[in-house]
């Protein structure tokens, strides 16, 4: 009973899951961004000159209908893959991304094993 | 005067290191269980005179002799008293200096804490330690030395960066290496455990206080890092997985897994070479930031001037521990017997590990692998906050469930009867999840998932300390830590959730209106101070809804020696949330660009970490008392 | 050994990168230069300056050598100033342009990944960029676009 409770609240809960986030949005792109002009700090929190004219451009690519990922794609292809904070998901970034998970199942392997040993 | 006084007292120094080792070997041969008097002798003097060192560098400072070539690159006699002190170790030189300090202070207090253990261990952990202590005096010596001289002795300093006149700043550096330099003391034990095979519950014991020391003084460390990175920095937010501050919570991770690994050693004498391998990895995992932060190999926000020779050398040391830690362990190392059931206290701890490993490969991954790429192919890459977002959080949803459950879990075996309790504190959970979409907005899967297990943990802490209160079994230093963690987590994502920044270029007497909020450019004033010229802009905020008015005023700064320019953000902070506002000037134009944020608990993450601090240190004391 | 390798921001991958999309307002008429109008020439040089940038003004004596080339154009982009300001400017040190546009907001310049003034591009009739300059030329640089060219 409880546990079915448990389902219902959960289902209601999550049916209310904001999905809006399609939208592309402005800021989140910009602190996407790096300041390239500064030391670490992205387009979002500069206050650089360069920082003004990205945000500009950002702004007319966003009207223009392109998505996040475009975006990042053409400021990529101008600037090189530094100026983008989300390492690209390819075949030069892989152990970057799979590593941390292949980690975590290791050491889940890891301990499993540790457990079938005492049964000797 | 006082470089020959310095450079003096740091050669008497490495004569007293290389006297204590010696001696230390020596006493060896002798069959009795003491440690002769003359070694505590040396021990303190050595101790002494160091501090005295360190004194000679902060007297430069205060006087400013400039014939110090570190006092003229990071000081000026404008410079307030405060931070005329604090710039001995805001500088690369200086730091190391509060490096060998620490290192010659912790190796005296372990000699004379340590007196009920093993004779041949205490040695071997102070010979280690004196190695260690060796390694950064010649590193200061020959490479990074804050007694050089330079000659003729200017007639001002050039150090006058106003971002590094801060308090926070200031205590930012002493308590950090509180934390990872102290992790030097438990390197040197866990070499000299393995060495001497004093692999007893004993050994927990020796060390358990340290790491708890280390941990707290960390914890703190990367508190005021943070605090001051908000205040200072000017783009709102406290972490930015940058380097430097990477390497900061590599060494925490590290020491999380410690402390609690070191809780199911002591009771069940289980993972002697895991606790040492984790004794080994902090300290390594400290130098190896040392060396990520000032070899200048990283491109940060906060990087020191560089040099490749400081790089080099840290380097070289870096692998001689490493290899050494490596051969010691391969050469010790014994199957251990293990009776693990896998409903038990000593499980839920090794899946600590078991995540905090997790963390900590990620976070290294992050940091180290743009150099990788770099080297091997040119192509330079970013990684930043959106990586480590998307690869740790969905991974904390699931550890802060089973941080909730663990510490109820019984030592060797557990019946999990109270499967049903759970139940409702997860149902508990999810309706104040709901309550709040309901009361505010909805938000992301991914966001719902954190409040809600971090809810569960802090409600099954709660709950768990409630009743245990009422058999006087309370374990306060735990629950306050966990729930703690749980309150953080959960204000950093109300925070994040709830958070609105808004960027507009606007002009005087201009309003910008927004949801409820209107905000004008109300006045503008030039002021001037003693070392800058400032812009102030006077912002009015206005609720809307509430009618309530706020004036933040936000500051550009001139200043001329040395010619920068800084952003001050104006705070406001309250119980509910901060106002933030940065105001910078648009180059040929009479346009300001603001940046105004809601920035909603803020005080409350602050707060969570101290008192996650508290637990640590209420065990530290209660561990004291027992003894 | 990777530890002095510069930090500094490098843009060497563009090299081989060809350019597209262009279409730069002219300076004085309404009217805009274009790829076709790139594709003219046997070798382009793109340059980004403005009156308010003082390392612009080293630069400008060897633009002006470059000038005399013939087998090279130089296109002048005139990067976020004012009309009144860039024509002193090219008024008192001359003017090396065979084409001058004006790009008063900087968004143009960023299609071509322009970062901070001066910088300057070589492409030849194809659009592939042959190389990029950050910062004001130097006299290798000078001697490379020559040897290039020619």
């Amino acid at each position: 009973m409880k546990f079915k409770l448990l389902m219902i609240i959960l289902l209601l809960n999550f049916s209310l899951v904001n999905g809006e986030e399609k939208k592309v949005d402005q800021n989140t792109i910009h602190k996407n961004l790096r300041c390239l002009v500064c030391q670490g700090q992205s387009i979002a929190d500069s206050n650089s000159d360069f920082a003004q004219t990205i945000k500009l451009v950002v702004k007319d690519l966003i009207n223009d209908g392109k998505t996040e990922r475009e975006i990042y794609a053409f400021m990529a292809d101008k600037y090189g893959d530094w100026i983008v904070f989300k390492p690209q998901v390819n075949k030069q970034n892989f152990i970057l991304w799979f590593l941390p998970y292949l980690a975590l199942v290791l050491g889940g392997v890891i301990i499993f094993f540790l457990f079938k040993r005492r049964r000797n | 005067m006082l470089s020959n006084f310095g450079n003096l007292l740091l050669f008497i120094n490495i004569f007293l290191s290389f006297v204590i080792i010696y001696s230390a070997l020596r006493c060896l041969k002798i069959s009795n269980k003491f440690i002769p008097k003359t070694i505590y002798q040396i021990s303190t003097l050595q101790s002494t005179l160091i501090i005295i060192c360190f004194f000679t560098l902060i007297a430069g400072f205060i006087v400013s002799d400039f014939s110090l070539i570190t006092v003229y690159q990071n000081s000026h006699t404008l410079k307030p008293l405060f931070y005329k002190i604090s710039g001995t170790w805001g500088n690369h030189e200086g730091s190391l200096l509060l490096w060998v300090i620490i290192l010659t202070i912790f190796s005296f207090l372990f000699l004379v804490i340590t007196k009920n253990h093993p004779k041949e261990y205490r040695i071997f952990t102070l010979v280690i330690q004196n190695i260690l202590i060796l390694g950064f005096l010649f590193f200061i010596l020959f490479n990074s030395n804050p007694f050089s001289a330079i000659s003729p002795i200017p007639k001002e300093g050039l150090g006058l960066n106003p971002i590094l006149q801060d308090p926070a700043l200031a205590i930012h550096p002493p308590l950090l290496y509180l934390g990872f330099v102290g992790s030097s003391i438990y390197f040197s034990a866990a070499m000299a455990s393995l060495i001497t095979n004093y692999s007893q519950t004993a050994f927990a014991h020796s060390i358990k206080n340290w790491v708890l020391i280390s941990w707290c003084f960390q914890t703190l460390g990367i508190l005021v890092g943070s605090i001051w990175a908000y205040y200072e920095l000017g783009w709102g937010g406290f972490w930015f997985w940058d380097p430097v501050e990477n390497a900061s919570l590599l060494p925490w991770f590290a020491m999380t897994a410690l402390l609690h690994s070191l809780i199911v050693f002591e009771k069940r004498g289980l993972f002697y070479f895991w606790v040492i391998t984790l004794c080994l990895l902090t300290f390594i995992l400290s130098v190896t930031g040392t060396f990520l932060v000032r070899s200048g190999i990283l491109n940060s926000v906060h990087t020191f001037a560089s040099d490749p020779t400081r790089g080099i050398y840290i380097l070289l040391f870096l692998t001689l521990m490493i290899f050494s830690s490596i051969f010691l362990l391969f050469k010790k190392y014994k199957k251990e017997n293990y009776d693990l059931n896998p409903n038990s206290k000593e499980t839920f701890i090794l899946v600590n590990n078991w995540f905090m490993m997790f963390y900590l490969i990620t976070v290294l991954l992050g940091t180290i692998y743009p150099i990788f790429t770099d080297v091997l192919t040119g192509n330079k890459i970013s990684i930043g906050p959106p990586f480590y977002n998307v690869v740790i959080i969905p991974v904390v949803v699931i550890f802060l469930l089973i941080m909730a459950i663990g510490p109820k879990v019984k030592w060797i075996k557990e019946k999990f009867n109270n499967l049903k309790n759970y139940l409702l504190i997860l149902l508990g959970s999810i309706l104040i999840n709901f309550l709040i979409i309901f009361l505010f907005k909805s938000y992301s899967i991914l966001s719902n998932l954190i409040i809600i297990s971090s809810l569960f943990l802090i409600i099954s802490s709660l709950i768990d300390a409630f009743k245990s209160f009422k058999k006087n079994k309370t374990d306060f230093a735990r629950v306050i830590s966990h729930a703690s963690f749980g309150f953080l987590i959960m204000f950093i994502g109300l925070n994040h959730i709830f958070s609105i920044e808004k960027d507009y270029n606007i002009k005087l007497g201009e309003t910008k209106n927004f949801d409820n909020y209107s905000i004008k450019l109300q006045n503008l004033e030039t002021e001037n101070f003693s070392n800058y010229k400032a812009v102030i802009g006077s912002l009015e905020i206005k609720n809307n809804k509430t009618n309530r008015k706020n004036i933040l005023k936000p500051e550009i700064r001139i200043y001329e020696n040395p010619q920068t320019l800084t952003y001050e953000a104006a705070i406001t902070t309250s119980v509910l949330k901060d106002y933030y506002l940065t105001m910078s000037n648009i180059d040929r134009s009479d346009y300001y660009n603001i940046k105004f944020q809601k920035k909603p608990l803020m005080i409350w993450i602050w707060i969570s970490v101290i008192m996650i601090t508290i637990g640590g240190f209420l065990r530290l004391f209660q561990n004291a008392k027992y003894n | 050994m990777g530890l002095n390798k510069d930090t500094n921001y490098k843009t060497n991958f563009l090299t081989g990168k060809k350019i597209s999309n262009i279409s730069l307002e002219y300076f004085d008429e309404n009217k805009f230069y274009k790829e076709e109008d790139l594709k003219r020439n046997n070798y382009t040089l793109i340059n980004f300056w403005a009156s308010w940038c003082l390392p612009c003004r080293q630069e400008h004596s060897l633009l002006i050598q470059l000038s005399k080339e013939k087998n090279l154009k130089l296109l002048g982009v005139n990067f976020k100033d004012k009309k009144k300001q860039a024509e002193m400017f090219l008024n008192e040190l001359g003017n090396p342009y065979d084409f001058l546009t004006k790009d008063e907001l900087g968004k143009s310049s960023v299609k071509f990944g322009i970062f901070g003034i001066p910088e300057s591009i070589l492409v030849n009739k194809d659009l592939m960029i042959l190389k990029k300059f950050v910062g004001p030329l130097s006299t290798e640089d000078y001697d490379s676009i020559v040897e290039i060219i020619n």
